[in-house]
Order: structure tokens, then C-alpha cells, then sequence
């Protein structure tokens, strides 16, 4: 429409708005916070109203090494969007790796806990309210953790294919943006199983 | 065609005012007939009811004057601001705001909404705060589907459905103190010229307080949907003098009579699995699924207000239950005919 | 006024085979297509859900009345409030929003197409498998059919002991799929709007439409996801034995309740502030003047926002929450009495001094206002925790939310649809038909609506599918449902409108209605691509500069 196109004077500033892949995952980001949080208050409303079995305080151990894997891997998956964005194709390969090997060990860990507390402790979903809101708390977690790791392995497929450059930084910053508040997660579902909850 | 605009306009105005008189009579009529006196919120019989009433109508009338105000805006706006044909290509002054207006139509609400709230407040804290009296009557208002069951425990009664009161002299009150439990889903205890509503949900016990003014027979049912035959979970208060209350409970107080002509009725209700969901005290029955039946004839109604206390429906009743109540928890006892008016004849004498 | 886009020829369009366009259709990511499809869809369960409430009204006509059993009247209420309040506002709501807000803000398509189209198929999941349930859920006694336990599912009655079989997780099931395809387009609809507008488009000169589409996009984002969380936790305790509103294991019913209602609460207002949009773009425009107060009209609707999520508890008023809870959720609803209060004065104050044109759109507009007043006083009594305490549970509330929802939404997007149909179809709705739609719609709304208070007052409960005689209510509920019948037969009227007009309305132009926005710069309906070229903006109303160059808006702002 030439008669829309510029009747006034131009903004002399350059129209720049946001990158829409960031916007987007900030929206996942708050709606999938909010999923979490409902879980953190049904898991800290039950706190201790279990009417029978045991209790966290018998069962729990901290996962402390488990843990500084998974906060690890934020530090690792940061540095290694920064290498893409500067091209170091080899160094993004490598640190990203390493952010699913250090995901995975976490799952390793999360899936020896429950191993644990099914076949030692007898504790379930279905045995008492405490089972109940960990399970249901640490298995949503565990399976954003688990979606997240499908995707940088399929990221990582393309990358030892050759695909993956300094072009497909951004994305990859969009990406890291969602394994970011994966570990976020965790750091509140810690605070509250393992340090509140006992 | 500017005439036949204006006459359709006309006429579409003169069929809304007929519709609106056509429902403030509709409206009238239903007030004024002497039976909407049974579950009116504007007829309390009970402070709490009162208290609400108060409140209610104090909102009702700011609320109200709200409405005159910019309803009359409205509908200036449309007459005066309306588009003629003279005016037709010129376009009215392009008016973007006003800050000055804008403050006033926010902070007049604002201390509308500041007294509302105050009112409100008052009223919350009278009715759910108030302290309970040394001569408080105690009731236990457990909710089942699809029937009220009411324990007083410093009485020593056990009844269903239907519950007694005494009259509550306000120099002297002796009002009802209800807990109420839920022995499934939840339900909602309503009788609406008595008291707000309070729900009856599981694990979630809750405290209510009614101080009946007036004898008389309040009507009220259950306002939480809690499954198929929630609308036939109906609630009746008689209110009575305190000598009439008092024979009452001591009535309720007694074991159940022992007529001997009806042995072959109690044996059938013994040996056909009544007494698994229902007692008769003073004898075998003793269970809790169903209402308390000790004293069934001393109801005006069966089935929690589903129909009248008669033979002809209890026979009924106790035959198919899903005729007067499809969906009701008890099941068909299918009884041979001889059997079925034995058992009736039983509970006859369940007085 | 002409537009230079490059537009093509319909023609072309009507030699296509029927299996190409079916085709078109179903794998379309274009915006507007998604939009119309959205809207179809909609409107199909609005009539599907209008029958049910006839149904329901049926029965009610009569106390004791045997037209349906209460198995199959408790089915019709949970179906008509799922259905009109997922499958039919959600929908319509998005679907405007994806059609308008694109081109409002002058871009040629959502952010994310691909996601737009996923986002529409799920919710349409959603609503099959909703329906589904009459075939598909088998179990025993009334459990082999449609949900039966409201739209709002309380715990207890949705456990496995009070509902077996499987039409609960019908219900639970479909919410769950078209609330994740909510979520996406919400997602969508944010990235659009902060990503893609124009040159020149700043926040401040973005039609209002999209300012409160953006609001609205974010309380979808906090409140839908509240109800997902709730509806996997009554799947897990159905299915896996978990015992989140188990209360015989220590459980909450009221836990349910408060999660629900968090989400139940905003999601009003999700399906409020888009017609709020629609009466922001269309009062103006036929009151020839710009909208009063455009910055006080945002930050109200951003107020409405964040306060609505605070006032949840006011559904929960007779369950027993202490006096200092009971008096926190009065004061937060009334406070959102407010600013929604400013708007209804802010579009009075574009009216007053305006030259009002009655078209249909503005006639629809002029009920909402009405209506929409009424319905935030009863809202006002509502929230007052002492007064709702008879009121709440009881007829008085269903008429009150019905005034918001059918006076509110519905007369809104009977108001959007024959604003924007044209632009849509380009071809004009029947002005005649339109007007006779309005005045049987109005007259049946009030009769049914206005009466249906008074129930409430005199004691009625809400979800009986039948009453006792002698309490006042008959000849009420029999007015009351006369007067639905009477909107049954406007709506007849209106979706005949919309078919006839398909194919017989008068020719639209670009702008038949002289209005200032965007989507009136380009052809009716317009090229998939929207614009020839992108749009350079330089104040809230580009077309009224153009069509004023001598007193254009940007001297103003």
C-alpha cells in the first residue's frame, strides 16, 4: 500500500522488537512455573498430615551430589551457547555433551532414589500423602528434566552432523533459556523436599 | 426514512417496557403469595439471618442508587449523542480523555467499595465470631447422599432429616450450635430464613449458629451439588416452644417400642439386610449407612423430604425406591408382598 | 476508501476442487484461516450447548417434571457449562484474536504458525473427546455416558468411588488437551504482539484490541496451567492410587477447590477482556470519536489482571473459611469492581458527545454496556462475603453469571461478528435481520435473565433437576424458560443471517464501517499475505491520518 507506506516522517530510531523465540519460552517458562508451583503447595499444604507410613524424615537422603550435577549442567549448557554464538563449533559440542551427561547422571540418581524408597521403604504414590506429593513433585520435575535431555540429544545429533553454527545461536540460546529453569525447578523442589519437608 | 426508523425505534422501546412490567408482575406476584414465606432471604426468622438481611439490603441500596446514576447516563448518551442525518460526513470533536474525570469516577468507587467493605466486614465478624452461650443447643450435622443425619450429643438423640429446635427468647437465648461432618462428598446445610449456608465437607469439619426467633416450620435443602439426587436432599426445621422441644427429645431419648403384634415385621427388617445400613435402638440394628429409623413415625416425611410419611409410600419406599427417589443409595429390597406390608406394619409402630 | 494492496481475484479461488480447499483448509498455519476455523468451531458448540440448556429449561419449566431423569439433567448442566465455557468462549475468544491481531498490528502472520495450528487441533481434540464420552465411557450403573459432576469437578465426587467409569476422565482428559493448546496460543499471541508489530507501533499506539489480548494471554499463561495441574493430580489419584483430595486417607476436598477456583476466577475474566477488546474498538467507531481515556483503559485492564488472581476465594464462600479470609476475598473482589467499573465510564465517556450510528454492531455494544453493569453490581453483592452466603449456591448466582456470560461475552461476539464479518467474508450481515436478531435475543435474555434472580432470593439451589412446588419458584421458572426459547429462535435467525449473507450480502469494500484501525487498510477479506507492505504507523488511529491529513491523531499523542 504506497499510500500507507510513509505519509510522515520516518522514526529516525531502528524499529527492533524482541526475538520472538525468547518471548516464547519466557510464556512457557511462567505457564510451566505455575504448573510447579501448584504441586510445591499441594506438597507443602501435606506436610506432615500423613496418617499412616513413613515420614521423610526416616526415608529421605539428600541428593547433594546429584544436585551439583544438574546445577553444573546450567553452568556448562551457559558457556556452551556462548561458544556457539563466537562459532567455537568444536567447544559448543563438547560442553554440550557434557550438559547431557551431567542431565543423565541426575536422572541416574533420581531413578536409584525411588529404586530405594519402593523396594527399602515400601513407599509409593498410593501409600500416604508424603508419597503422594514427592512422587508426583519430583516426577514432574524428573520428566521436564527427561523432555529437555530428548531435545539437546537431538540437538546434539545435528551438531556432530555438522548443522549446528553460529546461525542456529539464538535458538540454541532458546533452548538453554528452558534447561535454565528446569535446574531453577530444582533448586526450589530441593529446597522443599529435602530441607523444608523433613 | 428517517421516520421509520424512528417509529421502529419506537416500537422496539414499547415492547421492552412491556417486557419489564410484564416482569416486575411476574416478580410481584411471586413475592406476594403467601407460600414464598418458606426459604425468602428477606423473611429471617434467626439473627444470623437478620444480620444478613440487614446487610443485604444496605447493599442493595448503594448498589441500586450505582445503578440509577449511570443508567440514566446511558440512556442520555443515547438519546442526546444519537447521529442525525444533518449530521451525516462531519465528524464530532475528537475527544481523547479527561484526567480530572477520570480521578473522580476512580476514587468515588473507591470509597463506595471502602464502606461496602466495612459493612461487610461487621456482618462476617458478628455471625462467625459470635461466642457460644452456656444454654447453646449442640447438633452434629452429618451429611450422606442423599439424607441429614443429626445427632444431638448432650441429649443423647439420633435422628434423621428432620431436625427440632427450640424457639430462642432473646433475653435468654438458647441458640443451635451445628458442626457439620460429611460422611462422603460435600454438601451445603441451607435453610435459608434461619441462616446463610455453611457446607458439610469431608475431613473439613464446620461450625454454624442459628437462634430461631419464631416457632414455626423452616424448609431448606442442600445447596452443593453432591450427585444424582441432590435435589431431593431436603431439609425441615420445626421450631418449637421449649416445653415442646423438651417432649420431643425426651421422646427421641427413648429405645425403640417393643410391640409384640408386629414380631413378624421386625424379624423380616432383621433378617433381610436392614440392619446393616439402618438402627432401631434397643435392638439389633445398628448401623450407619442409612437413617436412623427408631423413631421414623415421629417424621412428617420420608426419604429426606422426597414425599410424605404415609403407608401407602413408605410400602412404596421400602418396595422400589428408585420410584419416589431414581438414583437413591438404598437399594430395591425386592420383598415378597406378605413380607413388605410385615415390615410396614413394623415400622408403624416406630413412634 | 481504495486500497492499493495487490488483492486476488475470487475467482480463482471458487474454480478449486472441494478436496483441495478441504485440504487447504485442514493444513492451513494462515491466521486468519485458524481465526475462522476457531470461530466455526465455536459456534457449532454454541449451538450444541444451546440445546442443552433448552433441555435443562424443559425440565425446569414444571416443579416434579419428568422430561429427563436426574442422571441425564446432571449430564446436560456439566455438558453445558464445559461446552460453553471451553468449547465455545475459549475459542471464539482466540479465534478473533488470532484473525484480528495480526493485522491490527500490521504483520502478516502469528509468530509461530506452526504452533497456531497445533494449538487450534488440540483444543478441537478437546471438544471430540468431551463429546465422545457419550459413547465411549463404559462402566456401571449411570457412569457409561457423559460427565455428570459440574463443570467444576469437586472433590470428593469425582473419585473413583463416587464416579466410577470413565466419563470423569472424559472430562478430565479433554480439559487437560484443549488447555495445553490454550496455553500455545496464548504463548503465540504474546510473541505476536511483542515481536511483530509494525514500524512506528509502539506499546502506547497499539490498538486496544491488542493490549487486551496481551493481558489476556498472560493470565491464560498463570491460570489454565493451575487447572492442568489439578486435573493430572485427580488423574493420578484415579489411576495410580495417589490421594491428593483422598479425604478418607488425610486428603483435601478444599484443596481441589482452591485450585480450581484460581484458575476458575481469571478464566472469567479471560472470557471477558477480549469482548472487553471488541465494545474498545467498536463503541468508538460508531460514536465517530476516539476511545476515552486509551492509557486509563490499559492500566485498568493490566490492574483487572493482577487483582482478578486474588479474589478466587469468593466462590468459596460458604465452605467455612474464617472471618478474617471471608473478609480478605470481599475486599479483593470488590476492589476489581473498580477498574472494571472505570471501563464501563470510559466507554460512556466515548459515547457522550459522539454521533451514535444504531448499526447491529453498536446496538449489541449498547446491550453489553447495560447488561455488563447490572452484572457487576450483582457481582458486588456476590462479593460480599455475609450477603453471598445466602446468595452463593443459589439461582442468584447462575443468573449473575449468566448476565456476564450471554449478556457480557455473547452479545460481545454477536457484536465482533457483525463488525468484523465483513472484513472476514467481505460481504455485509443482513441489517434487517441483524436488528430482528437483537430485539428477540435482548427480549429473551432479559425475560429469562432479569427473572431468574428472584428464584435465588426465595431459596432455589443451583444443579436441582427438579424443585418442590409451593416455594414460589414455578411460574418463574416457567417465564424463565420461555424466554430461552425465545433466544433459541434469534439465534436461528442470526446463523441464518450468516449463511444467506455468505452468498447474497452486499458487497463490503475495504472499510464499510469508516473505521481507523489496521485490518481496514487492506481488501475484504484480505490476501494472505495482509499487506502489499508492511505499514509504517504514527499514532493510535493511522487510518483516521490518512482520511484527516489536515488533523491527524499524531499532532495529538
Amino acid at each position: 500500500m504506497s499510500a500507507m507506506a510513509n505519509p510522515f516522517p520516518q522514526t529516525s530510531a531502528t524499529w527492533s522488537l524482541p526475538y520472538r523465540g525468547k518471548v516464547a519460552m519466557a510464556g512457557l517458562i511462567i505457564a510451566e512455573s505455575a504448573i510447579f508451583t501448584i504441586f510445591v503447595v499441594a506438597y507443602l499444604f501435606y506436610a506432615g498430615k500423613s496418617l499412616t507410613g513413613p515420614t521423610p524424615r526416616e526415608v529421605l537422603e539428600t541428593p547433594i551430589f546429584y544436585t551439583i550435577c544438574l546445577l553444573s549442567s546450567s553452568l556448562t549448557i551457559h558457556f556452551a551457547a556462548k561458544s556457539l554464538a563466537r562459532d567455537r563449533v568444536g567447544a559448543f559440542l563438547g560442553l554440550w555433551v557434557l550438559t547431557i551427561v551431567l542431565g543423565g547422571t541426575f536422572m541416574y540418581g533420581t531413578g536409584q532414589e525411588w529404586h530405594r524408597l519402593i523396594y527399602e521403604h515400601g513407599l509409593t504414590i498410593s501409600t500416604n500423602l508424603f508419597g503422594t506429593t514427592y512422587y508426583s513433585l519430583v516426577g514432574l520435575h524428573a520428566f521436564h528434566v527427561t523432555a529437555g535431555l530428548v531435545i539437546l540429544c537431538l540437538v546434539a545429533i545435528f551438531a556432530v552432523a555438522g548443522r549446528v553454527r553460529v546461525e542456529q545461536s539464538r535458538r540454541v540460546e532458546v533452548l538453554s533459556m528452558y534447561w535454565h529453569f528446569v535446574d531453577a525447578v530444582w533448586v526450589v523442589v530441593f529446597t522443599v523436599v529435602y530441607v523444608l519437608g523433613r | 426514512m428517517q421516520r421509520k426508523e424512528n417509529s421502529v425505534k419506537l416500537s422496539a422501546l414499547f415492547v421492552l417496557t412491556l417486557l419489564f412490567l410484564f416482569m416486575a408482575t411476574a416478580a410481584a406476584a411471586a413475592l406476594a403469595d403467601p407460600s414464598t414465606g418458606l426459604t425468602n432471604i428477606f423473611a429471617p426468622a434467626s439473627t444470623p439471618a437478620k444480620m444478613v438481611a440487614h446487610l443485604s439490603v444496605f447493599v442493595l441500596a448503594i448498589t441500586g442508587v450505582i445503578f440509577v446514576v449511570v443508567f440514566t447516563l446511558l440512556v442520555y448518551s443515547i438519546i442526546k449523542f444519537r447521529g442525525r442525518a444533518v449530521d451525516a460526513g462531519r465528524e464530532p470533536a475528537q475527544v481523547y480523555g479527561s484526567t480530572q474525570i477520570e480521578l473522580a469516577w476512580t476514587i468515588i468507587p473507591i470509597l463506595i467499595v471502602i464502606v461496602l467493605f466495612l459493612a461487610t466486614a461487621r456482618a462476617i465478624h458478628a455471625v462467625q465470631d459470635a461466642p457460644e452461650p452456656a444454654g447453646a443447643i449442640e447438633v452434629t450435622a452429618i451429611g450422606h447422599q442423599f439424607w441429614w443425619e443429626f445427632r444431638y450429643p448432650k441429649l443423647g438423640v439420633v435422628t434423621a432429616n428432620e431436625l427440632h429446635l427450640p424457639v430462642s427468647d432473646p433475653a435468654n437465648p438458647t441458640p443451635t450450635f451445628l458442626t457439620l461432618l460429611s460422611a462422603d462428598t460435600d454438601h451445603s446445610f441451607w435453610i435459608p430464613e434461619l441462616a446463610g449456608k455453611t457446607d458439610l465437607i469431608p475431613n473439613h469439619p464446620n461450625r454454624m449458629w442459628m437462634d430461631p426467633l419464631r416457632t414455626g416450620i423452616f424448609l431448606g435443602q442442600c445447596a452443593q451439588y453432591c450427585g444424582v439426587q441432590h435435589a431431593k436432599m431436603l431439609l425441615r426445621v420445626s421450631v418449637d416452644s421449649p416445653a415442646d422441644f423438651a417432649a420431643w427429645a425426651r421422646g427421641q431419648q427413648q429405645p425403640a417400642v417393643q410391640d409384640a403384634s408386629v414380631a413378624t415385621g421386625r424379624r423380616v427388617f432383621e433378617r433381610n439386610a436392614c440392619m446393616n445400613c439402618h438402627a432401631v435402638a434397643g435392638t439389633n440394628a445398628n448401623g450407619r449407612f442409612g437413617p436412623d429409623l427408631t423413631h421414623l413415625m415421629s417424621r412428617v416425611t420420608i426419604a429426606s423430604g422426597a414425599t410424605t410419611n404415609t403407608p401407602e409410600n413408605l410400602r412404596l419406599w421400602i418396595q422400589d425406591p428408585n420410584a419416589i427417589k431414581p438414583g437413591s443409595l438404598m437399594p430395591a429390597m425386592k420383598l415378597s408382598d406378605s413380607d413388605l406390608d410385615a415390615v410396614v406394619s413394623y415400622m408403624e409402630t416406630l413412634r | 476508501m481504495s486500497s492499493n494492496a495487490i488483492t486476488i481475484p475470487g475467482v480463482q479461488i471458487e474454480d478449486k476442487p472441494w478436496i483441495d480447499i478441504l485440504h487447504e483448509w485442514v493444513t492451513t498455519v494462515d491466521h486468519k484461516c485458524l481465526g475462522v476455523l476457531y470461530i466455526l468451531y465455536a459456534l457449532l458448540f454454541l449451538v450444541v450447548a444451546g440445546v442443552e440448556a433448552l433441555i435443562i429449561r424443559i425440565q425446569l419449566m414444571f416443579p416434579h417434571n419428568h422430561f429427563v431423569s436426574p442422571e441425564v439433567f446432571n449430564r446436560l448442566f456439566t455438558m453445558h457449562g464445559t461446552t460453553m465455557v471451553f468449547f465455545m468462549g475459549m475459542p471464539i475468544l482466540f479465534g478473533f484474536a488470532n484473525y484480528l491481531v495480526p493485522l491490527m498490528i500490521g504483520a502478516r502472520d502469528m509468530a509461530f504458525p506452526r504452533l497456531n495450528a497445533f494449538s487450534f487441533w488440540l483444543s478441537a481434540l478437546g471438544g471430540f473427546l468431551l463429546y465422545f464420552s457419550l459413547v465411549g465411557a463404559n462402566g456401571l450403573y449411570g457412569a457409561g455416558n457423559a460427565p455428570d459432576v459440574g463443570w467444576w469437578a469437586y472433590a470428593p465426587l469425582t473419585a473413583r468411588a463416587f464416579s466410577p467409569g470413565h466419563s470423569t476422565d472424559y472430562w478430565t482428559l479433554a480439559l487437560l488437551v484443549s488447555g495445553f493448546g490454550s496455553i500455545g496460543t496464548a504463548i503465540n499471541i504474546i510473541a505476536t504482539i511483542l515481536c511483530m508489530r509494525c514500524p512506528g507501533m509502539k506499546l502506547s499506539r497499539m490498538p486496544l484490541l491488542a493490549w487486551l489480548n496481551l493481558v489476556m494471554s498472560g493470565m491464560v499463561l498463570i491460570s489454565v496451567s493451575p487447572l492442568s495441574a489439578a486435573q493430572i493430580m485427580l488423574l493420578i489419584d484415579r489411576y495410580l492410587g495417589s490421594h491428593f483430595f483422598d479425604t478418607q486417607a488425610g486428603g483435601s476436598a478444599m484443596l481441589w477447590m482452591h485450585f480450581f477456583w484460581i484458575f476458575g476466577h481469571p478464566e472469567v475474566y479471560i472470557l471477558i477482556i477480549p469482548c472487553f477488546a471488541f465494545m474498545s474498538e467498536i463503541i468508538p467507531v460508531f460514536s465517530r470519536k476516539p476511545i476515552f481515556g486509551y492509557p486509563v483503559m490499559v492500566a485498568a485492564t493490566v490492574c483487572i489482571g493482577f487483582v482478578s488472581m486474588s479474589v478466587w476465594a469468593h466462590h468459596m464462600f460458604s465452605v467455612g473459611m474464617n472471618s478474617y479470609a471471608n473478609s480478605f476475598f470481599t475486599i479483593t473482589t470488590m476492589a476489581v469492581g473498580i477498574p472494571t467499573g472505570i471501563k464501563i465510564f470510559n466507554w460512556l465517556g466515548t459515547m457522550w458527545g459522539g454521533r451514535i450510528q444504531f448499526k447491529v454492531p453498536m446496538l449489541f455494544s449498547i446491550g453489553f454496556l447495560f447488561q455488563f453493569l447490572i452484572a457487576g453490581l450483582t457481582g458486588v453483592m456476590l462479593g460480599s462475603a455475609a450477603f453471598a452466603s445466602q446468595l452463593t449456591l443459589s439461582y442468584f448466582v447462575v443468573a449473575h453469571f449468566h448476565y456476564t456470560l450471554v449478556g457480557g461475552v455473547v452479545f460481545g461476539v454477536f457484536a465482533a461478528i457483525y463488525y468484523w464479518y465483513p472484513k472476514i467474508t467481505g460481504r455485509m450481515l443482513n441489517e434487517t435481520l441483524g436488528k430482528l436478531h437483537f430485539w428477540l435475543f435482548l427480549i429473551g435474555f432479559h425475560l429469562t435473565f432479569d427473572l431468574m434472580h428472584i428464584p435465588g432470593l426465595l431459596g432455589m439451589p443451583r444443579r436441582i433437576y427438579t424443585y418442590e412446588p409451593g416455594r414460589g419458584w414455578a411460574t418463574l421458572n416457567l417465564l424463565i424458560s420461555v424466554g430461552g426459547f425465545i433466544q433459541a429462535i434469534a439465534v436461528v435467525i442470526f446463523v441464518a443471517n450468516l449463511v444467506i449473507s455468505y452468498f447474497k450480502g452486499k458487497k463490503a469494500g475495504n472499510d464499510p464501517w469508516d473505521a481507523w484501525t489496521l485490518e481496514w487498510s487492506t481488501s475484504s477479506p484480505p490476501p494472505a499475505y495482509n499487506f502489499a507492505s508492511i505499514p509504517v504507523v504514527a499514532s493510535r488511529r493511522p487510518l483516521w491520518d490518512l482520511k484527516h491529513p489536515e488533523d491527524p491523531d499524531s499532532q495529538y499523542e
